[in-house]
């Protein structure tokens, strides 16, 4: 059974009078393991759809089984609790907690899922030293750079030890060096930890780290490829 | 469900960052908390200050002075010419009803002299039933005997000021002491009493058998008048029904016909004890209001504090909600939040309450009682506050939509 499996999804937004499909009827189904790029050109709906993936928003029709549960029958507290367990997030904005250090930080997941004070330090430590951040564990955000911000943020998205993780465009506020260094980080999750990663990105380079590509266009999927021509060897 | 003591760390962390806009917005509960201290403390020294100058100045109470009387058509002051008599003090206690004790009493300012001290006090004729009226307690020897009374006896009880200033440390019992030229011996001398409620002193007095005093001390212009009738009466019950009975006799017994004025006033103690009493409640209920009124103010600066910061921490709802939390968690640290500050809010407001009483105290001769009450009172009550007005606020955080408030900028 694949660990996304979403059929005939249509997210209709409504401006004014006018009705307008974000997500054109996109079916897509990815199996656990996989490295998937979402391309696309702006306002294609990439973000739409991943945020559905995410358990943030929900289809106006279709369905969406995650791990073979129908996400879109769960109440609030449900989809909370899918979010801490099965999936850890990384935005393009960091999105970490301000005033609030690297390694509270990635505790936070934790904290919600109720695992108790005394393993979560020592769980946080390991997360920031997969990410080689172990000896910033007590800087601010504001006390990093983007790319180590970001590595915070994988850190946290890995924390619970979720299956799946979901980053939309990750790279997307940093260098072309600080993008290969947290890219590297996402093929380690991928291939030593088995991670199943959704990744959206414009930029072709990055996608080359991808085993397939996605291709998004006014909301539909116009192309849906295995990457054969990957940088990286597997 | 996430952990008590996480919560109140992100709670701390956020007052934290704004440490000025916390303190200011704990004002109102500072101010409120402090008024409703201070109140209790001054309300409750004063009213157990009343109870106590009550005590002591002797319960149903009621005082007839002459008076009132009209010379020339110009009213005089109350005691002005002494109406009444030993004999209307005897008909009182014979005729009224729900009379527990009846004492006349006339003073007069006297120089009285010991050996060569003298000091000037005030010497007042009246007998034994005076003393029990008026909560007077003899320390050592003995109260008046009616013999004393009737046989004009030479004697005399004194209080502890006049004992102190006319024999120092020695036993004033059976000395003989002179009041004017006239030599009485000391019979009994009283317990200390202290100030009375307008500051007087209780214990600068002595006490002489009424008819002695008429006959040998006091000027003899109205013979055989007293200034004064106390009288006692059963309970409070009976006593306004005593107060007309002492009308009826009096104005039977000095022929005042039925259009004419009194040449007396009766004064119902017990009313005037009752009109003090209800007016320190009126002031205790107003100043109660003004505290309430300022932490309700309060209160609403910290909901309008707690909306501010839903707003603009929407991001990081968004973000927490994204990470897992549940509307649940994120209203719980907002209610934390709201909680603790106006919780720190009422224990300053303690700690200012505390101290400004203790200056109160020091500073005026107000009496201040602070109970351990009245500071779980008013933290009880912040803390309440903090959960009530800070409800909506949390409420509407967990409401967000994680989509929106992720993107919210
Ligand atoms: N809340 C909304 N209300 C109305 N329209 C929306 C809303 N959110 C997204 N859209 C529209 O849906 C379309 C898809 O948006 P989406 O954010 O998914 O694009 P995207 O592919 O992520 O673009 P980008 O690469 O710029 O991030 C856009 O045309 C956008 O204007
Ligand atoms: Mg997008």
């Amino acid at each position: 059974m694949a660990l996304i499996e979403v059929k005939n999804a249509i997210k209709r937004y409504q401006t004014g009078d006018e009705y307008f499909n974000a997500l054109n009827n996109v079916s897509l189904s990815i199996e656990e393991g996989e490295f998937v790029a979402i391309m696309g050109a702006s306002g294609s709906g990439k973000s739409t759809f991943m945020n559905m993936l995410g358990c943030l928003d929900k289809p106006n029709s279709g369905s969406y089984l995650l791990d073979g549960i129908d996400v879109l029958s769960l109440n609030t507290d449900e989809l909370s609790d899918i979010r801490n367990i099965k999936m850890g997030f990384v935005f393009q904005g960091f999105n970490l907690i301000s005033r609030t250090s690297a390694v509270e930080n990635v505790e936070l997941p934790m904290i919600y899922k109720g695992i108790p004070e005394s393993e979560r330090y020592d769980r946080a430590m390991k997360a920031l030293k997969i990410v080689g951040l172990e000896g910033r564990s007590t800087h601010m955000p504001n006390q990093m750079s983007g790319g180590q911000q970001q590595r915070v943020a994988i850190a946290r998205a890995i924390i619970n030890d979720p299956p799946l993780i979901l980053a939309d465009e990750p790279t997307g506020n940093l260098d072309t060096k600080t993008s290969i260094e947290v890219m590297e980080f996402f093929v380690n999750l991928n291939k030593e930890m088995g991670k199943t990663i959704v990744l959206v990105t414009h930029e072709p380079d990055i996608a080359q780290y991808c085993k397939r590509v996605v291709k998004f266009k006014d909301g539909n999927i116009i192309s849906d490829e295995i990457n054969t021509h990957t940088t990286i060897p597997y | 469900m996430i952990d008590f003591k996480s919560t109140l760390k992100m709670a701390v962390v956020s007052l934290k960052v704004n440490k000025m806009r916390s303190i200011l917005t704990s004002l109102g509960i500072i101010i409120g908390v402090s008024a409703v201290i201070i109140m209790l403390a001054v309300g409750t020294g004063a009213s157990v200050k009343i109870a106590k100058d009550m005590e002591s100045m002797g319960s149903n109470l009621l005082m007839i002075r002459s008076g009132s009387v009209t010379s020339g058509g110009v009213r005089m002051g109350s005691g002005t010419r002494p109406t009444l008599t030993l004999k209307d003090a005897e008909a009182i206690n014979k005729l009224a009803r729900g009379i527990l004790a009846v004492a006349p009493y006339s003073s007069e300012a006297q120089q009285i002299t010991y050996g060569n001290q003298n000091w000037a006090t005030s010497v007042a004729g009246t007998t034994q039933s005076y003393l029990y009226i008026r909560n007077y307690d003899i320390a050592e020897g003995r109260n008046f005997i009616p013999e004393d009374i009737k046989n004009n006896t030479k004697v005399a009880i004194i209080g502890n000021t006049v004992s102190t200033e006319l024999f120092g440390d020695m036993d004033p019992l059976n000395k003989t002491i002179r009041i004017g030229n006239v030599p009485f011996k000391v019979i009994g001398t009283l317990k200390v009493k202290g100030q009375n409620g307008m500051g007087q002193d209780q214990d600068d007095l002595v006490f002489i058998p009424i008819t002695t005093a008429q006959k040998k001390v006091f000027g003899t212009d109205f013979p055989g008048t007293v200034k004064m009738i106390n009288v006692q009466a059963q309970n409070s019950e009976v006593i306004s029904q005593t107060e007309e009975d002492i009308n009826e006799i009096l104005r039977d017994r000095h022929n005042i016909g039925k259009n004419q004025e009194d040449d007396f006033t009766v004064r119902n103690l017990a009313e005037m004890q009752e009109t003090i009493k209800s007016s320190a409640r009126t002031m205790s209920i107003l100043l109660g209001a003004i505290a309430s009124v300022s932490l309700l103010v309060g209160g609403i600066g910290i909901m309008n504090i707690m909306l501010v910061s839903v707003t603009e921490r929407t991001k990081e709802i968004g973000i927490r909600m994204a990470i897992g939390a549940k509307p649940r968690d994120i209203r719980i640290q907002f209610l934390i939040e709201s909680f603790l500050l106006s919780i720190i809010g009422g224990l300053i407001g303690v700690f200012i309450g505390v101290t400004a009483s203790k200056a109160i105290q020091i500073f005026s001769d107000m009496s201040i009682v602070i109970s351990s009450f009245s500071i779980l009172l008013s933290l009880g009550f912040s803390g309440f506050i903090g959960v009530l007005f800070g409800y909506y606020p949390a409420y509407k955080a967990s409401l967000l939509n994680p989509i929106d408030a992720l993107r919210y900028e």
